[in-house]
This record gives structure tokens, sequence and C-alpha cells, in this order.
């Protein structure tokens, strides 16, 4: 491949990473950033206009089901997380190796390593030649690891390779066999459900074993009041726990599932108004650190079942971004917080030189009309699956275009 | 028992108004008027049902497909005898031992249901919300013969029409105040929501009893007063309805054993007591006699209603069958749906 001549955006707010917007351009050689800010292009650089738009860091998926490219593409991400979550499960080195290299060189993927052979809860796998393999986190998956014990040997052995472990938070006892969280809609609709304290008694049993055994521990989706509370304290005593959620859980409440609609089926389930209420606060106040899509497109094959036997899961890499950006227009966050949530965290998180728009970091840009009006539509989506419960639904702002290290990706 | 039902056409709107759904797949999407129209137009089917012929040809011509993916005797032997006495040809199709076994899904078997040109299905599947499903994937009515947990709409239908004709055996029809104890395992019961959303919509005073195990959270939203202890629960009430206990919750995760329950949750001699002294005993059948209802109380003459139940049930599925297929015989008055 030739090399690339260096690219030059101008005429953009730049979005670093730190701090709000600011008017200015960003120059790119091979595939790292070499300056930000007042910079202009040289004799013989492929310049791009971004006509007054945001130019922000490729935004960095933390924790995804499936690499599903044109999806990401569509949603401004440059980088995923891959969930071990596959078939096979990510539990050994060659796969680890295999889905890190899958969406070179346009796509990114950061593979998670199964925290348990086979997810099955038991044995440690080699979680050490997983990690020189690509792996960049540990995780249970979908599920929450029932023995204590295991858990805390797991958390040990990752704080010992400087793994973080990302977890999935619901008390398998409580939780198990339940298909919503407990409250008037599972009722009446006749749903098996499980209380909202499933999630606080799972996120304190981890944050409680993550302190002894001094690992990192995420949190994948903190999706009730309770548990953000937990995690809310725990940040404050100096654990190093952080915690995501999908925009599902802070745009949708368990209404939704009404009518019985797969496409509102997710795990952890859609909670009640009041939770909904307080992932908002967590997520203004700091408490959430990462907005992520979960993306996870399932076919009719999976969704257009009775209720409880659909599976769980939603396509959402290409709403990430407006939903997200919508908690900007809500005053919810603004535009910084945006970039932390989206971009700067997940890349601390995973512990990759990328998320920020910094001289020296690997160039993943993506260039965003926040405004941009456009309608969801199940039907017409990029990704493998339109199971997205917004659909018909009118959204705003748009990535108009992407690079993956300095290379156009869309423009 | 009053001898003179009321006459349905001077009470509703006309003709297909009176009941504008395709399908019959809960009450919750009825409203009361509408409940009364069923329990109305099915007075007629109680009366037929008392002759020696029982049998008319209003549904003559008419495929009526009982597919039953979840094992039963009692529902389906009554949906398949009102069908009869209504003159259509029944069929059933057992789909627990059927294709269903070998993957095929639910939609495919909907839609060959469909393509046999069906005039009625009638299902019952053991997940909430299947039957919804199958209906909005068939071009025939579809009716509701229990789905999971959610709801058992003809049941709670032929419920009603029981205390119906027992209220005005003691000169009222009148559901408004009508103290009703629902009394059992609500949590997996379908009856239980079914009969709640019923009496709620007519006005009845519901109380649901179970233990705290088998009590759904916040159904005091489906305004209904809960109960944990059976005793409170039943003071001065019209209606005891007990619901079966399946044997697979008898022992241990739920409960801790039978004569436990029986304990705890029986409906004995000594406990109806607490009830009014009038009060109707009810029960969905099958029973489990000595566990959630004594023998002698299940078979008193003046206070069980549950053979009445049984017998209510065929009218109440002949009045479905034959409202819900009135649009495909080309009824007067019953347009298409738009």
């Amino acid at each position: 491949m030739k090399p690339m001549a260096p690219l030059t955006i101008t005429g953009g707010k730049l979005l670093t990473g730190s701090g709000e917007p600011t008017a200015g351009a960003i120059r790119c050689e091979g595939d790292h950033i070499t300056a930000v800010g007042d910079v202009a292009a040289q004799d013989g650089d492929r310049t791009v206009d971004a006509k007054g738009k945001i130019v922000m860091p490729g935004i960095i998926d933390l924790g995804v089901f499936e690499i599903d490219k044109p999806a990401f593409h569509f949603g401004g991400v440059t980088r995923a997380a891959l969930m071990p979550d596959q078939p096979p499960p990510l539990d050994y080195p060659a796969r680890v190796r295999f889905a890190a290299s899958f969406g070179k060189p346009d796509f990114w993927v950061h593979p998670i390593a199964a925290a348990t052979r086979g997810l099955e809860g038991n044995e440690l796998p080699e979680l050490g030649l997983m990690k020189d393999a690509g792996a960049k986190a540990v995780s249970s998956g979908r599920k929450w690891i029932t023995d204590s014990g295991v858990m805390l040997r797991v958390l040990q052995y990752a704080a010992m390779l400087g793994l973080p472990f990302i977890s999935h938070a619901e008390d398998a006892g409580i939780a198990g066999g339940a298909v919503a969280t407990d409250g008037e809609t599972a009722t009446r609709l006749g749903l098996a459900s499980a209380p909202a304290e499933a999630e606080a008694l799972a996120v304190m049993r981890d944050v409680t074993l993550a302190e002894m055994a001094g690992a990192h521990l995420h949190i994948r989706q903190v999706t009730t009041a309770a548990a953000l509370d937990i995690v809310r304290k725990a940040k404050d005593r100096g654990v190093r726990v952080t915690c995501g959620v999908t925009p599902a859980h802070f745009m949708l409440s368990d209404i939704a599932v009404n009518g019985f609609l797969t496409f509102a089926r997710l795990s952890p389930p859609l909670r009640a108004e009041s939770d909904r209420r307080a992932v908002l606060a967590a997520l203004a106040d700091g408490t959430i650190d990462v907005v992520a899509s979960g993306h996870d497109p399932r076919g009719p094959e999976d969704k257009r079942l009775p209720f409880a036997d659909a599976a769980p899961g939603m396509a959402g890499a290409e709403t990430l971004l407006p939903l997200t950006l919508q908690l900007v227009r809500d005053g919810v966050i603004d535009m910084t917080r945006m970039a932390q949530l989206l971009c700067v965290n997940p890349a601390k998180i995973l512990g990759v030189p990328a998320g920020r728009l910094e001289a020296g970091l690997e160039a993943d840009i993506a260039i965003v009309d926040p405004d941009r009006p456009w309608i969801v539509d199940s039907d017409r989506m990029e990704a493998q699956a339109g199971n997205t419960p917004f659909d018909k639904q009118p959204v705003q702002g748009r990535a108009l275009a992407l690079f993956k290290g300095g290379m156009d990706v869309k423009v | 028992m009053s001898d003179t039902p009321p006459s349905p056409s001077t009470r509703y709107p006309a003709g297909g108004q009176a009941f504008p759904h395709k399908d019959l797949t809960g009450i919750s999407d009825l409203p009361p008027w509408q409940i009364l129209y069923l329990l109305d137009e099915a007075e007629q089917w109680v009366a037929l049902n008392r002759q020696r012929n029982k049998h008319v040809d209003v549904l003559a011509g008419l495929t009526i497909i009982n597919a039953f993916f979840e094992n039963s005797t009692r529902t389906l032997l009554s949906f398949e005898i009102a069908g009869k006495r209504l003159g259509a040809d029944v069929v059933n199709m057992h789909a627990a031992q059927s294709s269903v076994k070998k993957g095929e899904t639910l939609i495919d078997t909907a839609t060959t249901l469909n393509a046999m040109r069906a005039d009625a299905i009638v299902i019952r599947h053991a997940s909430s919300g299947a039957v919804r499903l199958i209906a909005d994937k068939v071009d025939c009515p579809v009716l509701n013969a229990g789905d999971g947990r959610h709801e058992h709409p003809t049941q709670a239908l032929l419920d009603a029409l029981t205390m119906r004709q027992w209220m005005r055996s003691r000169g009222s029809e009148e559901f408004t105040g009508l103290k009703v104890a629902i009394c059992g395992d609500i949590l997996h019961s379908r009856v239980a929501r079914s009969n709640v959303l019923l009496l709620t919509a007519l006005g009845a005073d519901v109380r649901v009893c179970a233990p705290p195990a088998l009590m759904p959270a916040a159904i005091e939203q489906m305004r209904v007063s809960a109960y944990t202890n059976f005793d409170e629960a039943i003071d001065d009430v019209d209606v005891v309805m007990m619901l079966r206990l399946q044997n697979e919750r008898m022992s241990g995760p739920f409960i801790p054993s039978a004569r436990e329950y029986r304990h705890l949750y029986g409906l004995t001699q000594t406990r109806l007591k607490r009830a009014a002294p009038h009060a109707l005993v009810m029960h969905p059948g099958p029973m489990n006699r000595g566990v959630e209802i004594d023998s002698d109380v299940a078979d008193h003459l003046e206070r069980s209603a549950i053979t009445t139940q049984v017998e209510m049930g065929v009218a109440i599925r002949m009045a479905c069958l034959d409202v819900l297929t009135r649009r495909a015989r080309g009824i007067e008055g019953w347009e298409a749906l738009s």
C-alpha cells in the first residue's frame, strides 16, 4: 500500500476530549495525529473542510457482541471492545488473536477475554497468554459469576495482569429465569421478573471482591438507583470501580416492553422510570463513566418469538451517538462529558492510545453534525439486524465522515 | 335463577360495533361493556345447553382449529364441545407432541394453520404473549385459551357468568361492590390475572391472597388489595375463588409442603365460615383435594359453583366463537374491521 499523504482537517470545532468544542484544525501523518489546534495544511496534504461541524475522536464502544463494521462506521465508532460471548467463547489465546485482527485496517477490535473457561464460571483460562494475544480486559460476559470464590481468584489474577474486569451485575439466584424487572408492567404481562435489587446485590459483591483483590472493576451496565448508589460510594472510598450504561436504559423504562415487544427485551431488563431518572442523575454527576451500545444485532429467528423465548439484546451502534447527543440537548451533560463517556474513558479503561484528539495518538477521527435529523428505521439499518427499540423514532446527530488511523473510512 | 336474560340487542351498539375486535387475546383489551356483551351473548347458549337437542348450525361449514401447545384436558374439551354444538368442524392439534418439538417456529406453525384456511384458531401456549404473536400473523380470529402467566380470558368470562347467575338468583346482577377473594398461586396464574382485570373493570372489590413467594410484584397497581394471611383475605367476602397449586411448586422452592400449604392456605369448612354466610366457592379446576380445597367444601351443594363453572365454560366459548366469526360469516352489520 502506498503511503497516504498527510491529512489535515480544517474548519471544524475540535472536541478533543478535554474542554468544550473550539475552532481549530488537526493534522495527521501516517496513522497518527501530529498537531492539534492552530495548525495549517501543508503542501501535498489531503485537506478536508469540516464546515463548522464537530471534529471528535472516533467513538470507542466498550462491550459489543458482534463486529458489525457497517453499523459501527455509520455510528462514528472506530474501535470496539468485543465481549467474550462468541461462538466459541474467547477463552483461548488463538481466538483472541484472531478477534484482535478481525476488523483491521479500518476498524479495530479490542477483544475481551473470557474470565472462565467456556464462560461457565468455574475454571481460569489462560488469561496471561490471552493478554499477550491482544486481550484488553477480562469479562464474565452476559453472565454473572455465581461462585464468589471463583470470582475472587479471577479478580486477583486480572489485577496481577493489569487487566480490568468487566462484569454483568445481576445476582443469578434472584434474577435467574427473569426476563423483566419487577413492577406493574411485568405483572400485567405475566412475565417472569426479578427485583431491581438483584443488580445492587451483584454490584455490592463484585465491588467488595474487587477491593479485596485490588482489581479494576468495570460494571458494563448499571441501571438501578440502588446499584448506582453503591458505585458512587465505592468511588468516594477510592475503590477502582467504573461503570457504564447503554442509551436504552437512559431513554426507556419498562413500559417499552408493553405489547411483548421483543426488541425491548434487554439484559439487564428495562427498569422502572425512577431507575431511569437515577441513571440520568448518575450520568450528570459523573458516577457513570461510559456510554456504550451493547451492539447485539439479532434477526427474526432470535426475536420473532414469545417475549420470554426471545434473545435479549439490541442493535445499538447506529443510535449510540445521536441518543448520547440527546443528553447534551436535554442539558444532562455537556459536550466535554459526552466525549469522556464515548471516547476518553473507554480508552482509559482499555488502556489504548486513543480516545482524544492529541498529538501522538492514533488518528481516529469523526466529523459529526450534532443536529442533523434522521429517523431510525429498523428495516433500513446498516447493522446485520434491525432489532432496535427506537424504531421510527426521530433522532439528531450523525457522523458525516470517519477516519481510522488517518485512513478515510467514509468522507 | 331468573328466566329472562337481558336482550343484547337493546343495550349495545348495533352490529359489529358491539365487539370491534378480530381476536380475543385478553380481558385487558375489553372495556366493561364489551365484557358484559359477551356475558349477555352467552345466556342463549346456557339455555341451549340445557335442552335435549344441543345443536345449532350457525357455524356450519367453518373449521375451528384448537392448537394446544401446552397440555390441557378441560379447556380443550370445552372448546371442542362449544365448536361442535355450533355446527363447526373442529380439529384438535396437540402441538405439545408435534412438529413444534422438531424445532418449527411458532410463526411457521401459525402460518401453516392459516394456510389451511381455519375460520378460527384457539390457542394455548406456555409463553406469555405467544397468542398475540400468532394472532398478528393470521387472518382468522384467534382465541386465547391461556398464554403463560398472562391471560386466560374465557376462564374469567365463564367465572363472571357463573357469579352473575348466582347473584341473579339472589336478586341482583351488579358486580359493583361484590367482594371477591382470589387465593393461591397468583404469581404463575393467568386465571388470576384475567379475573382481576375483568372483576375490577366491572367494579368488584378484589382481594388476592398468596404466600409471599407466589405473589407478583406491584400487584396493587392492578387495583386489588394483596394479602398473605388467608383468614384476613376471606373475611366477609361474597366469593372465594381458589386456584390450583401446581404439583411441582408444592414442595421445595416456593412452599415447604402440601400439608403446610393446606394449613395456611387451604379452604376448609372452618375457614369458609369467615367469609359471608352466603359466600360462593369457585375453583377453575383441576382441584387438588385436600391441598388448596377440602372435599366437603368443593362438593358443598349450596356453596360450591365448581361444576357450574364448567357448564358456563361451554356457553362462554360458544358465545366467543359465534361473535368472533360473525364477520367471516357475513352477518349483517358485522363488516370487516378496518
